[in-house]
């Protein structure tokens, strides 16, 4: 069973993976280079899916950290982004604080909330936050819907033109840019920490990690709390970015697309994070765009596009959770060759 | 004024017992396979749509058309539970749980494909005359229904309680390794308790969209599902019969004596209080895991 | 000789099954302390207690003169205990230097914001644990070279030796070692028995230990405490335990 001392070792020396991370950095670069002067040379199109993009690297990290590092299922995070959306906009309306102030606001709502259901789930093992979640979603879509003289009901709340430092859109692409970068930054500093690592510990065997001194629960609620805050955050951002908030924006299918964000890019991991936002708001637009060319003169496309959303976001997360459990980012991974990368993160899955 | 509280507790037991065969149907893949499944109320809803796609667009007639819905969904069922949800034993729970979500999201996804958003009004079968015990008024289709559900829950309780496939289903829920050890065929249990659940939600679904018609949206009615299996504690068979009772008498009072909002309110008070007070639930047993 | 763990009447059970009936015991300080016993004996049972993942229903743990039971579980590791598993708990997803990391946990300071910013008091942190590890944990254990290797995949007795390693990180005072020679052929053994008693040696710890093993609790403790069906039915030297007609008749009665 057991090689040779020596031999194993020789094997340990040469397999242990030091990549040189030049490469990496240099892309990562030219793709801050390109972001940055992308306002002078693309179009508004390419701009707008930009920044919802950006928005929704923000929340799929987030929830990434919930479902992908701590292993806690979340169904409702689309309700989180609500809370954000609703609080941050109406911190706009009725005290005309500014973008920053809101953006705070919309995370620490999101966070409060996501604690009040997430304390009575997180105090028993078992699947209950998923539960827990779900009738979050369902009852703060309620809420969002019935408190017409605070959230306007289904009509919604609609914003005027933010004006970021004087420099109109442009200026709130930069926020939106900046934050992102903050926000996955932030994550990934986060686990090269003792914090992530009893995020992970927490996912992978509890009872080992409470013997070590994690308390279990409470690493629980702020992985789950920490996933509404970026939720929360995202939501203000959108807020501004669509001027208009209303209930059909937080429904049970926007939380299954960031799930399939999650899981099709990468449990566990914040460029898997950033993979399967770009990919997940690109799917809807190649949908169209298939659509539009592929089907039969008069068909009713939108009655057709909004079922094969949802056919296409639940196979996503069906087919990458049988076929490719590590998602994109192993796949890139293991282009690049980084075979035992892609290996140790899978871990369990 | 005591005969009102009767005729609305009477009603609020009938309409509860829709829940009790989602829930039944809930619990026995639990038991079993030990999934948590939130595809629960898509299955439903999609049993009632094939029921609407034998019956009435093709034409099959009443009878035929649910014997035709039922050994659909459970057809379907047991591929799920052997396509997709086999290949994924002893991956952590999470996983498995988030399979039945895309599934759910699918099924969704396919319904509103096929038969499109509006409501769709299933024929006739259960009697519209209302039943008059002295006084009191009971819808016909929620008396009826609630008779028919009477039938299937007390034949799938026994069922599940007397035949050798009942038993084999109990000593799998209880240690799998033990039963497959003592000859008992495991998989086919697995398929055998997914089907049972197929039969259960398509025939729930169709008791439930038999008053109000379906649309791709009847999955939402899991959620009360769900409180009725909390309450009960997941592993009860017996007890969601209860819970499920009870939940539907709360929901028809709360709605009668204080409005539609408060109503609604029910399951989440439900699922928040059980999971305060006894999240094993009334009849649930606490499984205790071996380190 | 002072006693670092008490055990007085301690009683567990579960429904029906009595795991533990009045199980009263001693772990001297600084020496190994071996709980053997027939497979069901209720071993991991007693390590559970200590742990504090079962509660018991009658009796009381005393360590350094401290009442455990009414700690947390994961209030061991910052009180100076430390244990492995009989499963091996280590985390599959990390690199064997984080997992050895992960003993320090409840030692290490930095929280969610510091972490969140990284440079500054998490890096100066996560360098000097680094580095302790590096130099004397990993030597201590021929642990070097598998530093930055992912846990999984690797060799059982490497595994086991990680999982002692992350046992040690925190300095504890009393070290659990549920089954440390499981699965593992002679020589590893022998390996295993030696890097223990060099353990208990160098530093000071107190180590309690379960396991089948007869040859090598005999030949590595200083005290054995024999378990059968919940009951403690001998406890003193290996000589007077390997005399006592009881543990006789349990481990060779009981086929």
């Amino acid at each position: 069973m057991n090689a040779p001392m020596t031999s194993v070792s020789a094997e340990a020396v040469t397999a242990a993976p030091k990549r040189s991370y030049l490469p990496e950095l240099i892309s990562w670069l030219i793709l801050a280079a390109c972001l940055v002067v992308l306002p002078s040379f693309g179009s508004v199109y390419v701009i707008y899916m930009v920044c919802l993009i950006a928005i929704n690297i923000i929340a799929t990290v987030g929830l990434n950290i919930t479902v992908g590092y701590t292993g806690l299922l979340s169904i409702g995070h689309s309700a989180f982004l609500g809370v954000g959306a609703y609080a941050s906009a109406l911190m706009w309306l009725h005290l005309g604080t500014p973008l920053i102030v809101n953006m705070l606001v919309g995370g620490v709502a999101a966070f409060v909330i996501g604690l009040i259901f997430g304390v009575p789930a997180l105090r028993i093992r078992g699947v209950y936050l998923a539960i827990a979640t779900l009738a979050a979603q369902y009852f703060l879509y309620f809420i969002f819907q019935q408190w017409t003289s605070v959230t306007g009901g289904d009509r919604g709340l609609s914003l005027p033109r933010i004006d970021v430092f004087g420099l109109g859109d442009t200026g709130f692409y930069y926020v939106v840019m900046l934050t992102a970068l903050i926000a996955c930054i932030a994550a990934r500093n986060v686990f090269r920490t003792r914090v992530g690592r009893s995020f992970i510990a927490v996912r992978e065997k509890d009872y080992a990690a409470e013997v070590l001194g994690i308390n279990v629960i409470r690493t629980k609620l702020i992985a789950f709390g920490i996933g509404a805050a970026f939720a929360g955050v995202a939501g203000s951002l959108l807020a501004v970015f669509l001027r208009i908030v209303n209930p059909d924006q937080f429904t049970l299918v926007v939380s299954v697309f960031f799930l399939a964000a999650v899981v099709v890019g990468g449990r566990a991991s914040i460029l898997g994070s950033i993979l399967g936002a770009v990919f997940m708001t690109l799917m809807p637009e190649i949908l169209r765009f298939v659509l539009e060319h592929a089907a039969p003169q008069g068909a009713d496309l939108a009655r057709l596009l909004s079922p094969l959303r949802e056919i296409l976001f639940g196979a996503l997360i069906v087919g990458f959770l049988i076929f490719e459990p590590r998602g994109l980012v192993g796949l890139v991974r293991r282009a690049f060759g980084d075979t035992e990368a892609v290996e140790a993160r899978a871990g369990e899955h | 004024m005591l005969m009102q509280i009767l005729e609305f507790s009477l009603i609020g037991v009938a309409s509860g017992g829709i829940y009790v065969l989602a829930a039944l149907s809930f619990v026995i893949v639990y038991k079993a396979t030990n999934i948590f499944n939130f595809a629960t109320g898509e299955m439903m809803m999609f049993g009632t749509y094939l029921f609407f796609m034998f019956d009435t667009q093709l034409g099959f007639g009443w009878i035929a058309g649910l014997a035709a819905a039922l050994i659909g969904s459970a057809c379907l069922a047991m591929v799920l539970e052997r396509g997709l949800l086999r290949p994924l034993i002893g991956r952590p729970a999470v996983v498995l749980v988030m399979v039945t979500l895309g599934v759910s999201s699918i099924l969704r996804g396919f319904a509103g494909l096929i038969w499109g958003p509006d409501v769709r009004q299933l024929t006739e079968i259960l009697p519209r005359n209302p039943i008059f015990l002295g006084d009191i008024l009971i819808p016909g289709k929620l008396a009826w229904g609630f008779v028919i559900i009477g039938l299937i829950a007390g034949a799938f309780m026994a069922y599940y309680r007397f035949s050798r496939a009942g038993t084999a289903i109990r000593a799998t829920s209880t240690d799998q390794v033990t039963a497959e050890s003592l000859g008992i065929n495991i998989r086919a249990v697995f398929l055998l308790s997914w089907a049972l659940a197929g039969v259960l939600t398509a025939a729930s679904g169709i008791i439930t969209a038999s008053v109000n018609g379906v649309t791709p949206q009847l999955g939402q009615v899991a959620l009360n599902v769900l409180a009725v299996v909390m309450l009960a504690g997941m592993t009860s068979v017996g007890g969601v019969v209860i819970a499920g009772l009870f939940v539907g008498w709360l929901e028809t009072m709360v709605g009668a004596y204080l409005g539609a909002s408060w109503q609604s309110f029910i399951p989440y008070l439900v699922v928040l209080l059980v999971m305060l007070v006894k999240p094993t639930g009334l009849f649930g047993e606490r499984r205790i895991e071996r380190i | 000789m002072r006693n670092l763990l008490e055990l007085s009447g301690v009683s567990v059970s579960f429904g029906g099954i009595k795991a533990l009936s009045d199980v009263s015991m001693n772990v001297p300080l600084n020496q190994v302390t071996a709980v053997i016993g027939p497979n069901g004996a209720g071993k991991t049972s007693l390590f559970n207690v200590i742990s504090g993942f079962y509660p018991a229903n009658e009796g009381g743990v005393s360590f350094s003169g401290d009442d455990l039971l009414k700690r947390p579980a994961h209030a061991r590791s910052t009180l100076g205990i430390s244990r492995t598993f009989q499963n091996i708990a280590l985390f599959p997803g990390m690199t064997v230097e984080e997992n050895i990391k992960l003993g320090a946990h409840a030692q290490l300071k930095t929280g969610l914001f510091a972490a969140a910013l990284y440079f500054g008091p998490a890096q100066r942190e996560e360098a000097a644990i680094t580095e302790r590890i590096a130099t004397d944990i990993l030597p201590l254990l021929d642990l070097s070279d598998y530093r930055h290797r992912s846990v999984s995949g690797l060799p059982y007795g490497v595994q086991k030796r990680i999982e002692l390693a992350r046992a040690l990180v925190n300095k504890p005072q009393l070290l659990m070692l549920d089954e440390p020679f499981a699965g593992m052929p002679s020589p590893e053994k022998a390996k295993m028995s030696s890097y223990i008693r060099r353990i208990v040696s160098e530093t000071g710890i107190t180590a309690l230990l379960i396991d089948h093993d007869m040859e090598s609790i005999m030949s590595m403790s200083d005290q054995i405490v024999v378990l059968n069906f919940g009951r403690v039915i001998a406890a003193g030297t290996p000589a007077e335990v390997q005399g006592n007609p009881a543990v006789v008749e349990a481990y060779l009665g009981g086929e």
